[in-house]
């Protein structure tokens, strides 16, 4: 067991945790933020999926002393009021059924549309595709990310 | 709309037992028809000694409360039970909380959902009881004003005299109305008056899982409670020889190792919990344990073996399900005569919430709380092995992150309860992804023998089938192994057993200790493969159009408006040269599907699905969007189980363990999906699921129009086609 220092959406949490517990866990089970899933742990479902210093990364598979002290963001930090604008394009496109993966999409979208908020069909293609939707909701999430990169150009024109 | 989830003790808060209110439920008195059904108030329940079950709760405030009584597992019964009953109540569905019913099915009548159930079991039901707490509340207000009632309506949570404009909240009339006694005979709107529904009305679930802040099974915590993970014996009906804990004991945070049995039908698998303060210690625990374990007495499959016996199985006779005129001898007499076998996989449902379930035994009481299916079965099941009775078994709901019909199986809930009870602690029992995908149960591979006699002019005489798969139904202990199986027929659309004279359906039990359940549109999902694919070659025998084929068949005024829908929507005429099209059309859970899918070659030469266009005749439906959404999602499960995924065995256990073998389809494999629904005002059918049969032999269709090749098996490779 060891002491580490998390910065989860800009509030700082002392930690005592096996230095190889993934962050997943550490995020979960010890900080206590559930928004953040387990789908496969082995990195191939996305569900995990949070920012590590505005990168997404799959907390099922990086242990908790390799985010120590970097900046983390998960679902609950993504907005105070579910205002960030892909929250409110998942909500106008009505993407989500069951729910499970979506925090995982949302974070994918989210991290993509800050480097490149004018994504191609291909671009989506390469961002979006290590998430896994049972559900299949998946022309809805292209579909929201497309509204998400429009609501950001309106905002930068009204700027 | 604000809380999720709600306990025994809240609810009875909540639901306006301990205020003054107006709650109103309804119930099906002892030796009444199976769809009849009383009001309840408070006062009538009292009397009777019936539990009140508050559909619809109403508190001097004017906060409506509605229940729904089935799970959320992603097909949207969190906004379509409510959006019913707000129709016809008179409410905004933005000013409503919504409560998941704790199970209890002496209560709210059968909470399994399963067979795209819930809106086609309840809706008139569900209906009235808005319309009588609407009733009730114009009365109330009608005699504060000493009018007529038909002088007043409601609207927006108000009663509204009128001449006047005078108006009432509803919570100022609840205290009144609650004295009330319900209405005999409510009328129930004409669809044409519908303000609610028939509307697209955004989910009230979607903000709550877009923020993180929806609950599922997983993220529920008790206090106190500690987590388990349990090592199970990888062999289908194994047991425990002996195990050695003594690496695992060392971890630190692990509390309990126990030897822990969970039922799967009729035997026992057995494992070893390793019960620990946080999840992660549990994991290190289990993979420090030592397990001997005793695989004797069953038999160790795999698949080639599995789908052999299956083949051999075609050769014995089956048991009849449902015949007509004299199939054998007209196929024996035929013109031409068409044969041809077709075979589908088992697969995983791989729900992406893995399951798990928290028990918190308590003596004299347990409480559940986990991603449920059938609610009230947990209470059955769990009665026998705490020996507590079902009312004192407190099952409350989560949200699901899928269910698919694995949640309705009971294994998990069990070995929760067992160690909870074991260990006098609240414990929550994870299963990891590959717990989830290797231990079942699965959708049941299948072997189908398809024949069919055709006249000269191309017109079918007989039509028959036979499967050999394992029946879900003999699984359970003291089934009767020598019955049918009563799903051969499901999804082959019903208008053909009126238009062919001669047919017969039959089917051969399998034997396997293999665990099998529902899986999405259950025995629908492979039967339509077989029965769609052969259907389309008697069309290409026939010398004729498939889509003008089938409507030889489907004669009614419903299947043809179908079609034409189809046809206009897909322009099925005006295929282009270098493109295949194929179509199919089934029927799963009272709801007609009929699917085009597009295909074509991209410039590498490998076949690419261009787009699906799907028409849904569900009848009476409710928010058209959600049923749009529950065929999309259907579209692509199916795509998944027809190109991407199988699950094999090897000697008695299963191979593929997560998703680096079982490949899901991702976002870059997905076609053009266009979705239409057929606007009547039928009997409603599901929605949940009867989208997802029509898929796989719409494309393997398609494939042949294409090339030429006719695909009968799935999966198949479609990049070397």
């Amino acid at each position: 067991m060891a002491t580490y220092t998390l910065n989860i959406n800009k509030k700082t949490h002392t930690i005592e945790a096996d230095p190889k517990m993934p962050l997943l866990w550490a995020i979960r089970d010890i900080v206590g933020l559930t928004g953040t899933k387990y789908g496969c742990g082995i990195a191939q479902c996305g569900a995990c999926t949070v920012h590590l210093n505005g990168n997404p990364v799959r907390s099922c598979s990086l242990p908790v002393s390799v985010a120590a002290n970097k900046e983390i963001t998960t679902i609950e930090g993504l907005s105070e009021n579910n205002t960030h604008v892909v929250q409110l394009a998942w909500i106008k496109e009505q993407v989500p059924q069951c729910g499970y993966c979506q925090s995982g999409q949302i974070m994918a979208a989210s991290a993509m549309l800050k480097k490149n908020s004018t994504p191609t069909d291909a671009d989506i293609d390469a961002a979006m595709q290590g998430h896994i939707c049972r559900c299949g909701t998946y022309p809805r999430i292209r579909k929201a990310i497309k509204t998400a990169s429009q609501l950001i150009t309106q905002k930068a024109s009204i700027k | 709309m604000l809380t999720n989830t709600v306990t025994r003790r809240d609810f009875i808060k909540i639901g306006g037992f301990s205020s003054i209110g107006l709650t109103l439920g309804f119930y099906t008195p002892a030796g009444a028809k199976e769809n009849s059904i009383e009001l309840l108030t408070k006062e009538s329940a009292e009397t009777l000694g019936v539990e009140l079950n508050a559909w619809v709760s109403i508190d001097t405030t004017g906060k409506v409360t509605l229940m729904n009584h089935r799970s959320e597992m992603g097909q949207g019964s969190y906004q379509t039970v409510p959006q019913i009953i707000a129709e016809e109540l008179e409410v905004n569905l933005d000013q409503v909380q919504i409560l998941f019913a704790p199970g209890n099915g002496a209560k709210y009548g059968s909470q399994l959902t399963g067979g795209s159930s819930t809106v086609r079991g309840a809706y008139k039901h569900l209906m009235k009881v808005g319309a009588s707490a609407r009733e009730m509340l114009i009365e109330a207000a009608a005699n504060k004003w000493a009018v007529s009632k038909t002088d007043c309506y409601a609207e927006n949570g108000f009663v509204i005299h009128r001449a006047s404009g005078k108006k009432f909240g509803f919570g100022e009339l609840v205290q009144e109305a609650s004295k009330l006694q319900p209405p005999k005979d409510v009328k129930l709107k004409e669809a044409k008056n519908y303000k609610v529904i028939r509307q697209s009305l955004p989910r009230q679930d979607t903000p709550l899982k877009t923020n993180g802040t929806a609950i599922f099974g997983l993220d529920k915590k008790l206090p106190g409670m500690l987590y388990a993970v349990v090592e199970r014996n990888p062999r289908f009906a194994g047991k425990i020889k002996s195990f050695d804990d003594t690496e695992t004991k060392k971890v630190p945070g692990v509390r309990h190792v126990i030897p822990v049995k969970m039922s799967v039908f009729a035997s026992l698998r057995e494992g070893v919990a390793v019960v620990a303060d946080t999840l992660w210690a549990a994991t290190q625990g289990r993979k420090a344990l030592k397990v001997e374990w005793d695989d004797a007495g069953f038999e160790h499959l795999n698949t080639e073996q599995l789908f052999t016996r299956m083949r051999d199985d075609l050769k014995k006779p089956g048991l009849s399900q449902r015949t007509g005129g004299n199939a054998d001898a007209v196929f024996a007499k035929a013109e031409k005569k068409v044969e041809a076998v077709y075979e589908t996989p088992y697969e995983s449902h791989s729900c992406m919430e893995p399951l798990n379930c928290i028990a918190h035994f308590k003596g004299d009481s347990c409480d559940i709380w986990g991603p449920i299916q059938a609610p009230d079965w947990i209470q059955s099941l769990l009665t026998g092995l705490i020996g507590l009775p079902p009312e004192k078994i407190n099952v409350n709901m989560t949200f699901l992150g899928g269910g698919f019909g694995r949640k309705a199986f009971m294994d998990y809930p069990h070995e929760a309860a067992v160690i909870s009870k074991e260990i006098n602690a609240p414990v929550q029992v994870v299963w990891t992804r590959e717990d989830d995908m290797t231990q079942g149960p699965f959708r049941p591979g299948a072997v189908y023998e398809c024949k069919a006699g055709l006249s000269k002019q191309g017109n079918i005489q007989s039509f028959q089938a036979k499967i050999a798969a394992q029946n879900m139904n003999h699984q359970w202990r003291g089934a009767d192994k020598s019955s049918f199986n009563d799903s051969t027929v499901e999804g082959l659309p019903e208008g053909y057993f009126e238009s062919i004279n001669h047919y017969s359906f039959s089917d051969i039990p399998t034997e396997s200790p293999i665990p099998v359940m529902w899986w999405r549109s259950v025995y629908s999902s492979t039967n339509g493969f077989a029965y769609e694919s052969f259907i389309d070659e008697l069309s290409r025998e026939a010398g004729q159009d498939p889509l003008d084929f089938r409507r030889k068949y489907l004669g009614s005024e419903r299947y043809q408006a179908l079609i034409d829908t189809l046809e206009q929507k897909s322009n099925w005429k005006a295929r282009g040269k270098n493109e295949g099209w194929g179509v199919a059309i089934t029927e799963c859970f009272k709801t007609t599907v009929g699917e085009i899918v597009k295909v074509s070659r991209n410039a590498d030469g490998k076949i690419k699905i261009d787009k699906v266009i799907a028409v849904m005749d569900c009848g009476w439906h409710v928010n058209p969007d959600i049923v749009k959404g529950q065929v999309e999602g259907s579209i692509i499960m199916a795509l998944g189980a027809a190109i991407k995924h199988e699950t094999h065995f090897t000697d008695g256990k299963a191979v593929e363990r997560n998703f680096d073998s079982y490949k899901m389809p991702r976002i870059n494999e997905i076609p053009e999906i266009e979705v239409y629904i057929m606007d009547n005002e039928e009997k409603p059918g599901g929605v949940g699921e009867p989208g997802l049969p029509p898929f796989s032999p719409a494309l393997t269709n398609a494939i042949f129009d294409l090339t030429g090749k006719r695909i009968r098996k799935l999966p198949f490779n479609i990049n070397e086609i």
